[in-house]
């Protein structure tokens, strides 16, 4: 009963916020609709008992990610209109009939899956309880080598955004910007 | 009083990518793109959870976390390029940086 008042609610945010991504002209307005729906997930995460993973989106997506990109929005500036116009032809149509086929496709996929949609066939009763404890363990034990590739993808992603941000247009001539 | 199953979350995940896919396909703003995958990122986090309490293991939870992280990284970089491509052309606009040369 919770559960389904809480999935109606935070879907409907989740969605809304995604179609404000999509179709807000002003990029701001798409930032403020991104950090809706990634709230809206992060109380879905609560419901499905995912506690750690709910924190960890709150604080890095909706908090640093997001930050990230009010702070380069504001950068390049938000007067500039988007030209709307199409410059590949048909694209619009190739998108609805792209989109209707993915849908189609991920229709069938759910449908035809193990996903129960009533409790009684097959779903585990037992939720997974995603601890900070619980997911912590499974991190440094089972999957301790993925977290040591994930520092070094964090140390090469680090140097690299430095290394693009200090580029200079002639080497040879550096000049005193 | 239907009960909330998996099956639901993964309907929810599945219109969730397909707005993003949209909208990496009709949007010109590379910034507003880069927030489009954003959100099939995080659809895919959905289902991971989703297929994690179906099967009654933690390790969705866990791949969630990776593509976290994948997706921090992602971001600095891409918005890294962004703005060195915007000091260049003064366009954040795909139509016009459709040509590779600078």
């Amino acid at each position: 009963m919770v559960e389904l008042v809480i999935f109606i609610l935070m879907g409907a945010g989740t969605l809304a916020g995604a179609v404000t991504v999509v179709l807000a002209r002003n990029p701001v307005r798409s930032a403020l609709g991104l950090l809706g729906a990634l709230v809206s997930l992060a109380v879905i995460y609560v419901v499905n008992l995912a506690h750690l993973v709910a924190a960890v989106q709150v604080v890095v997506y909706a908090g640093a990610v997001l930050t990230l990109f009010l702070f380069v929005i504001m950068f390049i500036g938000v007067d500039r209109s988007e030209d709307t116009s199409e410059t590949i032809p048909f694209q619009r149509k190739l998108v609805a009939g792209l989109a209707t086929a993915v849908a189609l496709g991920a229709a069938t996929l759910v449908s035809r899956g193990r996903f129960s949609w009533t409790p009684a066939s097959g779903e585990v009763a037992e939720i997974p309880n995603g601890t900070v404890q619980a997911l912590g363990g499974e991190l440094f034990t089972t999957w301790v080598l993925g977290v040591e590739v994930t520092a070094l993808l964090l140390t090469i992603a680090a140097v690299g955004a430095i290394a693009l941000a200090f580029h200079r247009r002639s080497p040879e001539t550096p000049t005193e910007d | 009083m239907p009960v909330v199953t998996s099956g639901w979350y993964m309907t929810l995940a599945a219109i969730l990518f397909v707005l993003g896919m949209t909208g990496v396909l009709i949007r010109r703003n590379a910034l507003v793109m880069f927030m489009c995958v954003e959100l099939m990122l995080n659809a895919v986090n959905l289902t991971f959870v989703a297929a994690g309490r179906a099967a009654g293991v933690l390790d969705g939870q866990v791949a969630v976390f990776f593509v976290l992280v994948v997706a921090a990284a992602e971001v600095v970089v891409g918005l890294a390029i962004i703005v060195a491509i915007f000091r260049r052309r003064e366009t954040a606009s795909v139509d016009e940086l459709a040509a590779l040369r600078g």
